[in-house]
């Protein structure tokens, strides 16, 4: 009985999210450029997205900037952890609170705030701009991923390699960057999944002719979204769900749970 | 062995990251044509991606297109010089305001010889705010109107503006997400001037648009045309462009131009003084103006187009329905919308803001 | 083990990226146009149509928040105890979603829930009337709930993986019944899960414009729709920053106080 109801429970909490991507998939396969009405299958609009020039630049500025701007976050956050943690502790809550400042802001203040500094510094918007500002909101979420990692346990161990002879680099290297690692790795994909949905602060970031999926989706908002945009997330979706079937299977196979 | 593992992967990742960098600057450069680009702000949606496609293959010159919603929106972006375009394109009073402010360029009309393709009374119109034509080249003209479903609506009902009042159609009104525009309908019922700068009036039109507020389904500026074409709303405001979208889908939908008057706008091309590609500009824009172009444009937005030279392209039936080459008769009771003082403009913006808080 | 030197380039990073930003937009909210030091965009908070906005967003975002964690509480206890094996397939599935731009998904919501949308027409082979779903608030909290959901689900669900299964069981053992265990041991255990998944949705929820604009149908306007149209239709930057600051104040000041309640003071995202 209680199994039926959690198994009910899920479903429908499955249904309630899934149902809007299943629309859009449908809608994808739209004849009618409408919304509103279908009228028949069509792969016209995956079609049209290889074609459309707009289209693929926004593709490679979002994945590129998300590739980029994760990675030096994630480096900048994890030595940011490490170098944290040899400070005294009023130090610490301090930068601490900084950096959680990002996180708490609103989305919009964030990005406006970034803006307003770019204008007054005269600094021309554009692709680095946009950089810029996903480094700046991502860095908090490496570090509050990596952080909760380095903790006691990962200092003894570290002083017992250290008595075992090791040397302080490859005592780094073998015991402390294994422990930080699922903690470095979620930290990536976070600021990685960030930079790839993010809307609002690109939006103010941007400058002319730079285009991320999401800010052209935002264009269309008003005009009436052209179905190549569905067939795009379609795609995005498919690759996403196919990433994590075989994440899964492998990390079935080694045992390894997969620890956020 | 452990430490070729980690400098195998080191390489890999900076490998990875050197790909990336490589492709982008590959890519980007990819942007510009043989001849260079240019950067070009329009209104979403207002062209076909053909007309794109045959400039750069005429000039070798590559278009980055970006779109935006409302006529304040771009004159924000330009204001502030944030980003720099090369060609714009946005409303009549929008590139008055601009103007005044120095915010665009004169045209070098020796670069646009295809200007003359422009029908004189759109140029007569233009000249209004454009004394000799040096700055705007107008795109599409066009009126606001009523669109609405005739099964639901009678001809009779929608003369006149009143008919968004009707609380017979609640909850089935469609009004323009836009500030001049919303205004324009209230303050044309009431037998005023869609740019008034009377306080008294903007703010009886203010009360009569959050009268309205219950009735109205939703504000929405080219969405409307497609609530119109599902039946979600009976009545909404748009431009008369949407006519032939609307009737594609729909057989139900018309379209009226309501006595009392309305809005009548003229769309243009202008290059920012900030621009950096002016040449490349101005050979696009007399690419627009060619016939083959407008025509082109016309079979993909049936926006009316002031392009007399297109006209010989375009089918008969066409030009001669009213609701997408509007008659004299429509035209003589259409207003432009003029750039007004910032005290009158922080007028309206109040105003708005408090209908929208309603 | 570490040099402190470290972490200077992520120093160098806040002040470049948040401090001298938050100067910036400190500098607009107390100048006027003309160049002028002034407290009004600050107090304009208060004029009739700005708290008007602020009470509604307000209200909305504290709905979704409620709703969201009425959801995912139980969600995260099923979870916990399924035997469905792939626990990270579990959460996968809720992190896929969000690989759809969320803009795209709200978007789709429309097409959901317009009058003439799929829901109704689904009503309507059953003959029951169309619903009216779209342009309410309730459609608003409905995008909120639906975009933030997964943000909810996951740090509680993380908490309350970690909890030990013996603690439960010593509870059961010492006589609890279940009611008695889950608000004495599980609940108490799961607040830092329940304080971060709050912190994350409450403060978007508070300020997007994206879901009013979409679902609202313009005629819903919330705070964060009247800080954009200050920024890109009104061109008053100065109003916008102010109103910006006295959210970025409100919005500390409430994470602060909820903050009280995370007594394990665990700095941990998720």
């Amino acid at each position: 009985m209680k199994k039926t109801i959690s198994v009910i429970y899920i479903a429908i909490i499955m249904l309630f999210l899934y149902l809007p991507i299943m629309a859009l998939v449908v809608l994808s396969f739209n004849d009618a450029k409408s919304m509103a009405v279908f009228t028949g299958f069509s792969l016209r609009w995956y079609q049209e997205l290889f074609q459309s020039r707009m289209l693929m630049y926004a593709v490679v500025n979002t994945f590129s900037i998300a590739i980029i701007s994760s990675l030096i976050a994630t480096i900048i956050g994890t030595l940011a952890v490490l170098g944290l943690s040899s400070m005294k502790k009023k130090n610490q809550d301090l930068i601490l609170a900084a950096n959680n400042i990002p996180m708490l802001n609103a989305d919009i203040v964030t990005g406006i705030s970034l803006m307003l500094c770019f204008i007054i510094l005269h600094i021309p918007l554009g692709y680095c701009t946009i950089l810029f500002a996903h480094i700046t909101f991502s860095i908090p979420y490496v570090v509050l991923s990596v952080r909760p990692r380095l903790n006691r346990t990962t200092d003894r161990l570290f002083e017992a390699a250290l008595d075992l002879g090791a040397s302080r680099g490859y005592a780094f290297r073998k015991v402390v960057l294994p422990e930080l690692k699922p903690g470095i790795v979620s930290g990536f994909l976070l600021a990685f999944t960030m930079s790839v949905d993010d809307f609002i602060i690109t939006y103010f970031n941007r400058g002319a002719g730079i285009n991320t999926i999401s800010t052209v989706i935002y264009s269309q908002v008003k005009v009436g979204i052209r179905p190549s945009l569905f067939a795009l997330s379609t795609i995005i979706f498919v690759i996403a769900f196919v990433a994590l079937v075989v994440v899964n299977r492998n990390s079935d196979r080694k045992g390894v749970a997969f620890n956020l | 062995m452990m430490r070729n593992n980690m400098a195998r992967r080191t390489i890999g990742v900076f490998m990875i990251f050197v790909m990336l960098v490589g492709c982008m600057l590959s890519l980007s450069s990819c942007r510009s044509g043989v001849n260079g680009e240019i950067y070009v702000l329009c209104y979403g949606d207002y062209m076909d991606q053909k007309v794109l496609e045959d400039f750069e293959e005429e000039t070798g010159i590559a278009v980055v297109l970006d779109t935006y919603d409302t006529a304040e929106e771009l004159y924000t972006m330009m204001s502030n010089s944030s980003a720099k375009y090369d060609c714009i394109c946005t409303s009549d009073y929008m590139m008055e305001k601009m103007m005044k402010e120095g915010l665009l360029a004169k045209l070098n009309k020796k670069n646009i010889p295809a200007l003359k393709n422009i029908d004189d009374v759109y140029m007569k119109k233009s000249a209004e705010f454009d004394k000799g034509n040096n700055y705007v080249v107008p795109y599409q003209v066009g009126v606001a109107g009523i669109a609405y479903n005739k099964k639901k609506v009678s001809a009779e009902e929608v003369k006149s503006w009143k008919v968004l009042w009707d609380k017979k159609y609640a909850d089935e009104i469609i009004m323009p997400d836009s500030m001049r525009d919303a205004f324009m309908i209230a303050l044309t019922k009431n037998g005023h001037s869609l740019n008034s700068t009377d306080a008294k009036e903007i703010l009886q039109a203010e009360k009569d648009l959050i009268a309205q507020k219950p009735l109205v389904y939703r504000y929405s500026n080219d969405a409307a045309r497609d609530r119109l074409v599902d039946g979600s709303a009976a009545i909404g405001v748009v431009w008369n462009g949407e006519y032939a979208y609307m009737t594609d889908y729909n057989e139900d939908v018309d379209f009226c131009v309501p006595d009392e008057g309305s809005e009548f706008f003229i769309d243009s091309w202008a290059i920012p003084a900030i621009a950096t590609n002016k040449e490349g500009a101005e050979a696009w824009i007399n690419f627009c103006c060619k016939a083959k172009t407008a025509a082109t444009n016309f079979d993909y937005l049936w926006y009316t187009s002031p392009n007399k030279a297109a006209y010989k392209l375009i089918d008969k039936e066409a030009l001669e329905n009213p609701a997408i080459f509007p008659t004299d008769d429509i035209l003589a009771r259409c207003h432009s919308l003029r750039d007004l003082p910032q005290d009158a403009v922080d007028l309206y913006a109040d105003a708005w803001k408090k209908v929208k808080a309603n | 083990m570490a040099n402190k030197k470290w972490a200077s380039p992520f120093i160098i990073w806040i002040i470049a990226g948040t401090v001298i930003p938050i100067l910036s937009i400190i500098y607009y909210g107390f100048t006027t146009r003309d160049g002028g030091f002034t407290f009004r965009n600050i107090t304009a908070i208060f004029e009739h149509d700005h708290i008007q906005a602020l009470g509604l967003s307000l209200g909305l975002a504290i709905a979704s928040t409620l709703v969201c964690l009425i959801l995912a509480i139980p969600m995260a206890m099923i979870l916990k105890g399924s035997k469905f094996g792939k626990e990270g397939f579990m959460i996968f599935v809720f992190i896929l979603p969000m690989w759809m731009n969320f803009l795209l998904r709200t978007m789709a919501w429309q097409v959901l829930l317009e009058r003439a949308g799929v829901i109704n027409s689904i009503l309507g082979i059953f003959g029951l009337p169309p619903q009216e779903l779209m342009n309410t608030p309730g459609a608003i909290i409905l995008g909120m709930v639906y975009d933030f959901l997964p943000f909810m689900i996951l740090p509680i669900y993380n908490t309350v993986s970690k909890i030990d299964d013996h603690l439960i069981e010593a509870a059961y053992d010492l006589g609890a019944n279940k009611f008695t265990v889950y608000m004495r041991v599980i609940l108490p255990l799961t607040v830092p899960g329940i304080v971060s998944g709050i912190t994350m949705v409450f403060i978007p929820a508070l300020t997007t414009f994206v879901i009013s604009n979409m679902l609202g149908g313009g005629k819903v306007n919330l705070i964060g729709n009247i800080i954009e149209q200050e920024f890109t239709v009104n061109s008053n930057w100065y109003l916008g920053s102010g109103l910006s600051l006295v959210m970025m104040i409100f919005i500390i000041a409430s994470m602060l106080l909820l903050n009280k309640f995370d007594k394990t003071g665990g700095q941990s995202l998720i």
